[in-house]
């Protein structure tokens, strides 16, 4: 669970947050936060996807289901089953 | 009773010199926006009142009351003069929706320099292509951005100034970078305010069009007069209201909609700088008491997709006015906002390069879902036949939107492009490059663009803006992007990709692709599908047949293939 969480926020920091100063946690709002906006929201999604070979149906793929990486992870966790 | 009465009467000897008389305005009198949206107010006797009511993500929140809004916007524009900016050099706000970027586009205007806001999620190309065409002197931003500014500045020898606002002194600034905190300076009581006349450009928004070079449409003070009427009889906004326009400044609804005309009726209005979440979206206007709310087809259909019950978590009932724009509104989406808010989304239609609403559902007006109403009193709206550029007078048939130059806010022109500028104009009437038909009772529906261009959440994306940065990837040998339906955002970017020799094509080298044009151009450009082909299909002449793949994500007919090289 803890490697994902890591593997995802790394992912985030790279991709997404563009002051390298800022810090993110776990639980850092991240689509109501500003930092991964809807669009972006879509190559997030296909990031998970080939990671870890799942499909996330659109209807699954909402703006509160990928709001911080803890609730990312319980996503694919969702799906991996 | 609505602001604007009844439209029927109001449409009868409609003159924009009732906006004028309103404003205090004569023709020739100096006129400038910065101080009607703040000065002119606290005269009125409302210095006290709240104009801005801001928050963020994080929950820290900001009030600022009219008079607070006059010194700050003095502030800021004492400092830029006091770097040397002078009355129509071009400054650019590079901003995310915080207090800064509404004080310092007053600010920039009191002192007769041109506002020049660009949304903050632009990638660094797609920042260049604008700074440049503009020649821009000044950038103001935020430290999160300023890395994009130095990827770009040495090919900017005119930009002199790159000003951060919130620079907390960890690292040190660079060459031509200055720091300044708006709460940390002596407020400014008195500025000289530039004695702008009424063809003074005010703002540039830069728009995509069917070339890869986006255009910079210039905008002049006098867009006030219609700006300041069209938000008290479209929006309706009165003295009590508590108004939320969900439009980023960085587009035009931002700043149209977004600061001068509901700041030039002072009025309050609040403003949320974080992303889009549909609870936090209604927690705010509960928590503010929204009473009139602007916002987009794309946000609406979000919340839509969230559905009825989250709405029931809140007190919603301080709204009493709902407007859209961006993109058509769906009749299913204004149905659905009647039942579950008890008003119905007014959908309205107008354009960067229009500057103020144009067609529109009036409160009050018999409201058609899916329709976007009838033209704004003062405005001539027809739409034309393709061929002939004459209007077409039998209801229902479909034709080119075209409006009749003269209102008050249209466009002056393309930044250094007159060319283009000329091109949208035939026969004596500005195309909007749109499609619709208008029925029997004088109602304007929406068919469709008349070009290539993608309409994504309400945002115009040139497709070969985004085929030329595709070209830039290591692994593209070729490339066509189209519009591909969306149920949110009405259209998104779809491309079709040949890749080069020893590319392997597969899902990786997909997100690799899309990442590469969010950060080189803006996460609106990035396609949200890669398909790759072998060839993309063109004419005998090797130009790309965009049509064909456009018909085929859109299932409909393909049309003559005469020219087609060879068939896929």
């Amino acid at each position: 669970m803890d490697d994902k969480k890591d593997v995802v926020l790394k992912y985030v920091i790279e991709e997404y947050l563009e002051d390298e100063d800022d810090e993110i946690t776990y639980d850092t709002p991240l689509i109501s936060g500003g930092i991964v906006d809807s669009f972006s929201m879509v190559s997030l999604k296909r990031f998970l996807e080939n990671k870890y070979s799942i499909s996330i149906p659109d209807e699954k793929a909402t703006p509160e289901a990928f709001d911080s990486v803890d609730k990312i992870v319980v996503l694919v966790n969702e799906f991996l089953k | 009773m609505p602001n604007i009465g009844s439209y029927d009467e109001r449409i009868k000897d409609f003159d924009w010199s009732i906006s004028e008389k309103e404003l205090g305005y004569k023709d020739g009198d100096v006129i400038n926006i910065g101080w009607y949206c703040s000065d002119r107010i606290c005269q009125m006797g409302k210095a006290d009142k709240l104009a801005l009511l801001w928050e963020n993500a994080t929950g820290r929140e900001k009030n600022y009351t009219f008079n607070d809004v006059r010194l700050a916007s003095n502030t800021i524009g004492s400092f830029l003069r006091g770097l040397g900016i002078n009355d129509g050099d071009r400054v650019c706000l590079f901003l995310d929706k915080i207090p800064e970027l509404y004080l310092g586009f007053l600010g920039i205007l009191k002192i007769g320099a041109v506002a020049q806001p660009l949304f903050s999620a632009f990638g660094d190309e797609s920042l260049y292509v604008r700074l440049a065409n503009a020649e821009t002197t000044a950038i103001i931003t935020q430290r999160k951005h300023v890395a994009k500014v130095r990827k770009i500045r040495d090919q900017m020898p005119y930009l002199k100034h790159i000003i951060v606002v919130d620079y907390d002194g960890r690292k040190p600034l660079r060459e031509r970078e200055i720091a300044f905190s708006l709460e940390e300076q002596t407020p400014v009581e008195d500025l000289e305010i530039f004695p702008t006349k009424a063809e003074s450009t005010s703002v540039l928004h830069y728009t995509s069009g069917t070339t890869g070079q986006p255009k910079g449409v210039q905008h002049v003070h006098y867009s006030l007069i219609s700006q300041y009427l069209t938000a008290k009889w479209v929006l309706d906004l009165r003295d009590d209201d508590i108004y939320w326009c969900t439009a980023d400044p960085g587009w035009v609804t931002g700043t149209s909609y977004g600061i001068i005309a509901p700041w030039s009726l002072g009025i309050t209005q609040c403003v949320q700088d974080a992303g889009f979440s549909a609870e936090a979206w209604y927690r705010f206007i509960q928590k503010r008491k929204v009473t009139v709310w602007y916002s987009a087809p794309t946000a609406i259909r979000s919340l839509m997709k969230a559905g009825e019950e989250i709405v029931k978590k809140f007190d919603l009932s301080c709204l009493r006015h709902l407007a859209s724009v961006g993109e058509p509104l769906n009749a299913e989406a204004v149905i659905w906002s009647e039942r579950v808010f008890g008003h119905a989304f007014l959908d309205t239609y107008w354009q960067t390069e229009t500057g103020s609403i144009m067609l529109t559902n009036f409160p009050g007006m018999k409201i058609k879902p899916g329709s976007m109403g009838k033209a704004f009193p003062g405005v001539e709206a027809t739409v034309l036949d393709p061929k002939t550029y004459e209007p077409l007078t039998e209801p229902g048939q479909v034709g080119l939107i075209g409006f009749k130059p003269g209102w008050p806010a249209m466009m002056r022109g393309y930044w250094n492009n007159e060319a283009t500028y000329k091109g949208k104009f035939h026969n004596g009437w500005y195309l909007s490059g749109d499609r619709s038909s208008i029925d029997r009772e004088g109602y304007f529906w929406f068919t469709g663009r008349d070009d290539d261009v993608i309409n994504t959440g309400g945002h115009l994306v040139s497709p070969f803006e985004v085929e030329s940065a595709l070209l830039e990837h290591e692994a593209v040998a070729e490339s066509a992007v189209v519009a591909k339906p969306d149920e949110v955002n009405m259209e998104v970017v779809k491309a079709f990709v040949a890749l080069k020799p020893g590319f392997e094509a597969n899902a990786d080298l997909e997100l690799k692709i899309m990442n590469f044009i969010r950060k080189k151009l803006s996460p609106l450009a990035m396609p949200q599908e890669i398909e790759y082909v072998n060839s993309l299909p063109k004419t005998r002449s090797g130009k790309i047949m965009r049509r064909v793949l456009h018909a085929k994500e859109w299932n409909e007919e393909v049309g003559d293939l005469s020219t087609l090289e060879d068939d896929e």
